[in-house]
């Protein structure tokens, strides 16, 4: 069995540890410096998928696997994409309704009278 | 385990691998492959909670708390944002590099530095677990947080907030446990005498080093989600 075990310098652990701080680093840096807007956004994604990759890749072994077990895994999240655009849709869809009949939402939960 | 066909590369290799009529995952223990499908469905389970906390924020007309400045720790008279999570963060990264040198010389058989490389990875995986019962105590009690309602805003952010950092503490808590459990096996040589487990005739093996460490791994990486989408969005 210890010939299918996954064996790799131990350096290249030191240097994804390494990575990983750096752009931890980085991420934190995008709150600290209150980055707003389309480049907050897009920099949090950027360095998320980057720290993810490493670690699914690096730390996991995922990059030395076979393609077999790597789409077996890798392929099913990908319906998650199908979820997040629906319920993306629904939500604007509430806020708009919400919006619209609700807006004056403190004064939600009192008893309305009616006449 | 030498298969009797010779292993194609790329996505020839996949086919032939999915078609041999033998074993999928080849090179993949089994114990390895059953993890990878159980981080699999809790893929699905961490996606739900982020997908509905997208939901929840997307819908609320009022206005959501921010967590800049919400999660900001007192420093000498200073507001440093976001300060506890961005050292809960750190810290469990460093956890997932001794957790990978731990694996590492595990399959080199070195019994003693697998073992103080599991045990380092416990203590950092239990410090993060009391950092976030300090977080969960200051905006439970200064903060006055409520799952149905908090000071700062929109009253969903307080449910969200539990559920996600609850869940994810949990699998933290629990990983902490089979840490200290792999941990003590490693050294009382239960992997080297190939002694079978609890409740399994499966002889012990140094595979499981590595199976541990794909769980710990993924709590790793759901942190990184739950960084990215509930502390910096």
């Amino acid at each position: 069995m210890a010939t299918e075990g996954q064996q790799h310098p131990i350096a290249i652990y030191f240097w994804i540890w390494g990575l990983l701080f750096v752009l931890s680093a980085f991420s934190y840096m995008v709150d600290y410096l209150a980055l707003q807007g389309y480049l907050r956004w897009s920099l949090i994604l950027l360095f998320m998928f980057l720290k993810a990759g490493l670690i699914v890749a690096i730390f996991m072994h995922m990059v030395w696997e076979r393609l077999a077990i790597v789409y077996a895994i890798f392929v099913p999240p990908m319906v998650i994409l199908v979820l997040i655009l629906l319920m993306a849709l629904e939500g604007d869809y509430t806020w708009l309704v919400r919006d619209t009949f609700f807006s004056d939402w403190s004064n939600f939960f009192t008893v309305q009278e009616h006449h | 385990m030498a298969e009797s066909v010779e292993m194609q590369p790329g996505l020839k290799g996949l086919t032939a691998d999915w078609g041999s009529d033998q074993r999928a995952f080849k090179g993949v223990p089994w114990g390895k492959a059953m993890m990878w499908i159980f981080l699999l469905s809790d893929t699905f389970i961490f996606s739900c909670f982020l997908v509905s906390y997208m939901t929840v924020r997307m819908s609320t007309t009022v206005e959501w708390p921010n967590s800049s400045e919400v999660f900001a720790l007192d420093v000498f008279g200073v507001q440093v944002p976001l300060l506890l999570i961005a050292i809960m963060t750190f810290i469990l990264i460093s956890s997932s590099g001794t957790m990978a040198m731990a694996v590492k010389f595990g399959y080199e058989k070195n019994k003693k530095v697998t073992f103080r490389l599991l045990v380092v990875t416990a203590i950092f995986g239990a410090m993060f677990v009391g950092m976030q019962a300090f977080e969960w105590t200051k905006l439970i009690m200064d903060e006055g947080v409520r799952p149905w309602s908090n000071p700062m805003g929109a009253p969903q952010f307080g449910s969200v907030f539990f559920m996600v950092t609850g869940f994810h503490g949990t699998h933290v808590s629990i990983g902490v446990i089979f840490l200290i459990i792999t941990a003590v096996k490693v050294k009382r040589g239960r992997f080297d005498n190939e002694d079978p487990g609890f409740m399994t005739g499966r002889k012990g093996r140094y595979e499981i080093v590595e199976t541990m460490g794909l769980y710990w791994h993924f709590v790793d990486l759901v942190w990184v989600f739950i960084f990215a989408f509930f502390y910096l969005w």
